[in-house]
């Protein structure tokens, strides 16, 4: 997308080179018929891409309209750039998780770098000071040249990130599975805190108002970086490498600082928004949509780093780390004060006005001039096909697989040093996740803890997305995602408030990927009703495929919890001696999808673990209330690998081992994923409190003083492992496969 | 006892340093921006870690170049307690005050890790409070704290016994497992562990509250007896 000369409005018509901007032939002419003319290269790509998917979520608004998103403590939802959830004493919690797949996989650190950087922007441009990220991880197997590079390059690029602007990385989950080989998943979380009086909105309100720009300045990088992200990835992608932005975190460091000073210090400030995807045009054309304004701009005031920048390239382009701010007429300069402080530029680039245009001058001409509501609200909505897949009927009809195992204790190691479930201590040693020095609990644990300054109360967080069982069967597999990220966060002693998501799926134009995409919302939905956790805000990342095959659908979920008081703050990790163990729910026969078959088979297939919402809350309600009356010393959920493997991640502190007794058909004792369990455990003297409280709890054993995990059967031992055979499987496992030859 | 956090642009660990002299040592402290062009008002002078310009160039080559380094060489020359942590000790080493420089880890990549020291000489200003050859654990969390000197330099920091922290298990290649070291006058002190991160039980570890315990201490002692 390349002229020496920009294409007349003629051309672009006539040779139709609005496709090449990801335009169809109808949206076209759709634009035609709002503006009454033909549109110039610059109009025609601010609407192309506005209306890309990343933008517009043209194909996945029929299904997000499905996702409650209202609940008492919500205090802003879906639509500005966080969501914003209340946890009282007059602070809020802010929180939101993106996508950078695609640029991830062309320049993998830059784009996992970038992705780190616009989800900060979006958290502090509402006025919080961001307090953690986190991260959900999807590469194709260990074993390639190329998925290790991939690995390498975007763990090194979230934390080369996060380091430096000094956010503790806290938490996040890496799986790995043959569908990710070529496209990856990069979704990066972040999570700020508030206080009421200082939530922001991204509107650009009263006529006359001064529009300013702040923070780096504009180059050619990312050009087209949202219409990129919204088409499938092929050979030819690699070419796309210049649509990948390059991320400058200490630029943003005096920027957070900056805009938070801004914010916290001065009345005049009407709105902010981040450059994101899009860059200029965006976050224009919405601040004016959301007042019902327009926005009259002068690109020759634009700051930028690369000599003749075109309208077009300055619209379009997504450098990163600027932000647009709109500010009181009059009171510009006490913005400039503060920028400059930073070392930063602060520049009037525009006007807010009645007429609801975006109007752009460039060397004295009106380069453009198109309604902001047509921008920003007005791309065609498409209610995709849908078709159930073949392969659902098949998985659901096939005889369920029905595991042989041999060795129990061969075959708990080898479920240990699955890459998806050992440690990843690998990724999480390169994330500085103590910094700012508020991380209870750090990495590794079922949700990771960040305590709240000079209160009482600590933040809980976590993202989850078992895939597979999406893969097998949608709807099922949305609702685990949404009750498993539920169950990380009630382990940990935290009141589930409500989930951000990122809908990471395949083409949605092929009817089997939206199928997908929409049972999974159906279940998510759901989970999200009965649970009591509403969608605040998300994102979608479609066309997630290469050369025709699609990833597994993953919604991931991120969820923060409210930890009422410090004391309520547990780990998955046993104690003391002699405290009980118990297994809270009962164990089914359910391998499907399961890390079992995965590892036996080399594939997966059949049903979901099944899944019963009301068990599900009903089971943790009781938890989380005995937790809160002090009567559990560990907990922690039973999920892929089974109850074998979660006792064995509860014993990896060291200090412990672990007694219990099986009963019922062994294997699927040691390793069915059954869903809606829990591994606790108690000490003697509240085990009868703590049964009282929680129906479904078994005791099957006691901690133990010796670091042996021993479990019998029918009066047999049937599995002795020392923590150091436990501990070297699970804890090698990663950094072996990547020093391994491909 | 007041003590000055020097923020450069980049600092990410100022606030951290700030709490822990404050909130759990009972400190009075200050933040103070790196154009400042006077530090009498304090009595100690803290140096951060994080990420001071970005480390661009190298790490702390160009926060050297501050007008509040003068100040702090000042304050070093006058006695006063200096202490840089992470990018504050990289800090020190570019400014002159400390001998040596960094290298990026051995591994070349970022660590982040709780790590056990051991307390090399506890007759320091900020280390009495330590026993000898006490173990502690304190967090480490840094890209370039590969620490090397020559070997005339090491022999000198060894017979003056200005190496005050060890790693136990050498995390990143650092010449004689060295994580802090002290100048000769005795009151400049760099070491890459961050014990302002070590300073509550509920974060994990309280090990690193004694060293800021010395430094009170100390001045205490020289205050009372000089008045």
């Amino acid at each position: 997308m390349s002229y020496l000369h920009e294409p007349t409005a003629e051309q672009i018509q006539e040779q139709k080179l609005y496709r090449e901007m990801g335009l169809s032939d109808d949206e076209f002419g759709l634009v035609q018929s709002i503006i009454g003319r033909l549109p110039n290269w610059t109009e025609t790509g601010l609407f192309s891409v506005m209306w890309s998917e990343h933008c517009s979520y043209k194909n996945s608004k029929p299904v997000l309209r499905k996702f409650p998103v209202d609940g008492e403590r919500v205090l802003q939802g879906p639509g500005e750039g966080a969501g914003v959830v209340d946890i009282g004493d007059g602070q809020a919690v802010v929180f939101k998780i993106e996508s950078h797949n695609h640029p991830s996989a062309i320049e993998p650190y830059q784009g996992a770098a970038t992705g780190v950087g616009g989800i900060i922007r979006d958290i502090f441009s509402m006025g919080a000071r961001p307090v953690a990220l986190l991260n959900s991880l999807r590469f194709g197997e260990l074993t390639s040249s190329r998925v290790k590079y991939l690995f390498e390059e975007v763990v090194a690029g979230i934390a080369g990130y996060g380091n430096c602007i000094g956010i503790p990385t806290v938490g996040g989950e890496v799986q790995f599975d043959a569908s990710y080989d070529g496209n990856p998943l990069v979704n990066a979380m972040c999570v700020g805190l508030i206080d009421h009086k200082d939530i922001q909105k991204g509107q650009a309100k009263g006529a006359g108002n001064s529009v300013m720009y702040v923070g780096a300045r504009t180059g050619r990088d990312g050009i087209h970086g949202a219409t990129f992200a919204s088409e499938e990835l092929t050979e030819a992608s690699d070419e796309k490498r210049p649509a990948v932005q390059v991320g400058d975190p200490f630029m943003e460091k005096l920027l957070l600082e900056a805009c938070l000073e801004l914010i916290q210090n001065c009345d005049a400030l009407v709105g902010i928004q981040d450059m994101g995807a899009a860059g200029l045009t965006s976050s224009s054309a919405e601040m004016a949509s959301k007042a019902g304004m327009g926005i009259e701009m002068n690109l020759d005031l634009v700051p930028q780093r690369e000599l003749n920048m075109t309208a077009y390239e300055m619209m379009l382009s997504e450098s990163q780390e600027r932000m647009l701010i709109v500010m009181q007429k009059g009171r510009e300069q006490e913005a400039i004060d503060i920028f400059e402080k930073w070392g930063l530029e602060a520049v009037v680039v525009g006007t807010v006005i009645e007429e609801k245009q975006l109007r752009l001058l460039h060397h004295g001409e009106v380069v453009a001039d198109v309604p902001v509501d047509a921008l920003a609200e007005e791309a065609p909505v498409y209610h995709k096909p849908s078709k159930e897949p073949e392969m659902f009927s098949q998985f659901q009809n096939e005889e369920a697989f029905v595991p042989t195992v041999e060795s129990k204790k061969d075959t708990l190691l080898e479920l240990l040093s699955q890459p998806t479930i050992a440690s990843k201590s690998w990724v999480f040693d390169q994330y500085d996740y103590m910094v700012r020095t508020n991380t209870v609990v750090p990495p590794g644990s079922d949700a990771a803890v960040i305590r709240i300054r000079e209160t009482d109360k600590a933040l809980a967080m976590t993202t989850d997305c078992n895939s597979r069982y999406l893969y097998l069967d949608p709807e099922t597999g949305g609702k685990i995602a949404v009750a498993e990220a539920a169950r990380n966060l009630v382990c940990s002693g935290a009141e589930p408030l409500a989930i951000t998501d990122c809908l990471n799926y395949g083409n949605p134009e092929k009817p089997e990927i939206f199928w997908q995409l929409e049972k999974s919302t159906d279940g998510m939905s759901e989970a999200c009703r009965t649970l009591s956790t509403p969608v605040i805000g998300g994102n979608v990342s479609l066309y997630n495929e290469t050369n025709g095959v699609a990833v597994y659908p993953t919604p991931v979920i991120g969820m923060v919890g409210l930890v009422h008081h410090l004391d309520h703050i547990t780990t998955q990790y046993f104690k003391t001696p002699g405290d009980l163990i118990y297994v809270i729910g009962e164990t089914h026969q359910e391998f499907g999808g399961s890390e079992l078959q995965k590892m036996q088979l080399g594939k997966i297939s059949g049903k979901a673990p099944a899944l019963n919402l009301e068990t599900e809350v009903k089971r943790q309600k009781q938890l989380l209330e005995a937790i809160q009356n002090g009567l559990v010393e560990s907990a922690h959920d039973v999920a892929e690998g089974g109850l074998a493997v979660a006792l064995a991640e509860s014993m990896m502190n060291g200090n412990t081992g672990a007694s219990v007794e099986l009963r019922g058909d062994l294997v699927s004792a040691l390793y069915s994923e059954t869903q809606s369990r829990f591994l606790v455990s108690v000490k003697p003297e509240n085990a009868e409190a703590f049964e009282a409280m929680n129906e479904d709890a078994k005791q099957i054993g006691f901690v133990t003083d010796h670091a042996v995990l021993r479990i019998d059967h029918e009066n047999e031992e049937v599995l002795a492992a020392t923590y150091d055979e436990l501990h070297s499987a699970w804890k090698g496992a990663i950094p072996c496969l990547l020093t391994s030859k491909a | 006892m007041r003590f000055a956090v020097i923020v450069f642009p980049g600092s990410n660990c100022d606030i951290d340093m700030f709490h822990a002299v404050k909130d759990e040592l009972g400190a009075e402290a200050e933040y103070v921006w790196h154009d400042e062009e006077n530090l009498d008002r304090f009595d100690g002078i803290l140096l951060p870690g994080g990420f001071s310009y970005g480390d661009y160039l190298r790490t702390g080559a160009i926060a050297q170049f501050s007008n509040v380094m003068d100040e702090v060489k000042k304050a070093a020359q006058a006695g006063k307690p200096v202490l840089g942590v992470c990018n504050g000790f990289q800090i020190l080493l570019e400014t002159g005050l400390l001998p040596g420089a960094m290298r990026r880890n051995e591994s070349l990549k970022f660590i982040c890790q709780p790590e056990t020291l051991n307390v090399v000489n506890n007759e320091t200003m900020f280390s009495s409070s330590y026993g000898k050859d006490e173990e502690i654990i304190i967090p480490i969390a840094h890209g370039e704290g590969n620490y090397y000197c020559d070997e005339e330099t090491l022999k000198q920091l060894e017979e003056e016994n200005r190496i005050i922290f060890r790693y136990k298990n050498n995390p990143n290649g650092s010449i004689s497992d060295i994580a802090g070291i002290m100048n000769a006058q005795g009151n400049v002190l760099g070491m890459m562990p961050h014990p302002e991160r070590a300073v509550s039980e509920l974060l994990g570890s309280a090990d690193g509250l004694k060293l800021f315990q010395s430094i009170v201490k100390s001045w205490r002692e020289n205050h009372v007896l000089s008045s």
